[in-house]
């Protein structure tokens, strides 16, 4: 009850907050049409501005936090501000390092004395800046890393033979739920051993997609909704889950029992696919949850620009409440889903076959 | 090139698939050492102990039931020894009254036995007695009668008359 009343409240403050954020931010965009005040809004530009990865960390209206560019090439590591990227007037303008740097919607690329996108040079360069989602992402580091390490210590403080209590009573049923609900259905008895991945996962994407939600600085990265961010955490289930596979585990893929001949090499192929479609689906998965969510909120509040009048918030803004209130949801979902495929994946991988003629 | 032409937003960033990398294994590290093994350990040695409380409560149950169940039999047992000894006594009771009875009849009948016994002697011995003095008598009447030999019949009648008269059967 008092969890239901915190996220009501939540979510309240943080709807106010966005949408005096997003409307600061979309009012500042007619500038820059051609046609003056009542120029229409690129809602696209606007909604893939907002959901992309960026070089620096915009607050409102033309205001940034640099972030550091870090970049290496044939030439070298190279290290300097994001400043150098913009012009006095904020847009995109040349930084000439080891080569001629220019963002193009976020992206550093090479480009030549006439402002054209070098992509043989761009492919050279690997960019390893620390970007608005990177900052989030180690901002969530220390948060997960100062609960649970106070959660650890609390635990140790309190023994075993009281009552958890704070925090801890908070989120001891999480972890309850993780081992109870995930591990131990999916697993079966070596549970314990994937215990701390699992839970790593479940609240390394829980609290980044909660930190996504919150629409103000330094929160309101999109990062659980980016593709490298999903396809890493996927990545390590991949890994995990082929690293961990037992004998019964590739006899499956390669040559399934119990079916004749021509089956087992009619499925071969299908199975090997399946191992790689499995971590894809749960990279897509998250990707597309979270992005889908952030689109659909920008949306219902860019629909105040495209009606280009204050009365369509009457009804955008109670929608876009909805949709963050469900988004919520959303956010714990995904990373329950993640965790009990990631769980499914491995309890699949790891079990034992003793009766070879049951399939 | 194929790749260049997609949406950018499907297009994962080396930049940050490295950091991801290193963040989630920085984060699995060190919450695995110090924040999961403390935590599942605590969780668990706390759901043993209520095991072993509940198991215990139960044991302590089944205890309690027995030592009840004990004293039952006990109490039982007791009652039906008091019983037994209730009735042992009344019975003890019963067979001494009865042989009091028993001897106090052959005592008083060996009494009347013996008394009747003696009364017959003295009766007898009386009568013995008896016929002894009126044997005597007689032959003391027959011998006065002889010597006075006397004519007159009147005379002899009325002397026997009066040593009938003398005689007197006590």
């Amino acid at each position: 009850m008092r969890l239901m009343s915190f996220k009501s409240l939540l979510v309240a403050v943080f709807s106010g907050f966005f949408l005096l954020t997003a409307t600061s931010v979309v009012a500042g965009e007619p500038g820059h049409g051609e046609e003056g005040k009542e120029a229409n809004v690129d809602v696209t530009k606007v909604i893939l501005e907002h959901i992309r990865d960026d070089h620096s960390w915009h607050l409102w209206g033309h205001t940034s936090i640099p972030l550091p560019v870090i970049l290496y090439s044939d030439k070298g590591l190279e290290v300097f501000s994001s400043t150098n990227l913009v012009d006095e007037h904020h847009e995109p303008a040349v930084y000439n390092g080891n080569y001629a740097y220019k963002t193009f919607e976020g992206k550093i690329k090479v480009v030549d004395e006439a402002g054209a996108i070098n992509e043989e040079a761009t492919a050279k360069v690997w960019d390893f800046s620390i970007t608005k989602n990177v900052a989030s992402m180690f901002l969530s580091v220390t948060l997960i890393l100062v609960i649970f390490l106070s959660v650890a210590a609390s635990y140790k403080k309190r023994g075993v033979k009281t009552a958890p209590k704070g925090l801890q009573s908070f989120l001891e049923p999480l972890i309850l739920f993780v081992r109870d609900e995930v591990a131990k259905p999916n697993i079966g008895k070596h549970y314990a051993k994937y215990m701390p991945f699992l839970l790593t996962v479940f609240f390394f994407i829980w609290i980044n997609n909660m930190m996504g939600l919150i629409p103000f600085f330094p929160f309101g990265a999109n990062l659980s909704g980016n593709i490298a961010f999903t396809m890493t955490l996927a990545l390590f289930t991949f890994v995990l889950v082929n690293f961990k596979g037992n004998k019964d585990y590739w006899k499956h893929i390669f040559w399934m029992p119990g079916v004749p001949v021509p089956m087992k090499i009619f499925l071969m192929p299908i199975e090997l696919l399946g191992v790689f479609t499995k971590p894809i689906s749960l990279m897509i998965r998250l990707f597309a949850n979270i992005t889908a969510g952030h689109i659909l909120v920008l949306s219902l509040i860019c629909l105040i620009f495209i009606f280009k009048s204050v009365w369509a918030s009457a009804m955008a803004v109670p929608f876009a409440v909805f949709i963050n209130v469900i988004e919520l949801l959303v956010a714990f979902l995904q990373a329950f889903i993640f965790t009990m495929l990631s769980a499914l994946y491995i309890g699949m991988a790891t079990e034992e076959h003793h009766h070879e003629a049951h399939h | 090139m194929f790749f260049l032409e997609v949406n950018p937003l499907v297009l994962p960033d080396i930049g940050l698939v490295v950091w991801s990398t290193l963040a989630f294994s920085i984060v699995l590290f060190v919450l695995s050492k110090f924040a999961w093994k403390p935590i599942m350990k605590s969780i668990r040695e706390r759901e043993d102990s209520i095991d072993e409380s509940l198991a215990m409560a139960e044991k302590v149950k089944s205890e309690m039931a027995q030592l009840k169940n004990e004293n039952e039999v006990l109490l039982a047992k007791a009652r039906e020894e008091r019983a037994q000894l209730l009735k042992e006594a009344r019975e003890t009771k019963d067979k001494i009254i009865n042989e009091a009875k028993e001897q106090a009849k052959v005592e008083a009948n060996k009494i009347i036995t013996d008394a009747q016994l003696a009364i017959t002697q003295q009766k007898m011995a009386a009568i013995t007695e008896v016929k002894n003095q009126v044997g005597n008598l007689v032959i003391e009447v027959s011998e006065k009668v002889l010597r006075r030999e006397l004519a007159n019949k009147g005379d002899q009648e009325a002397y026997i008359n009066n040593l009938a008269k003398e005689i007197k059967l006590n």
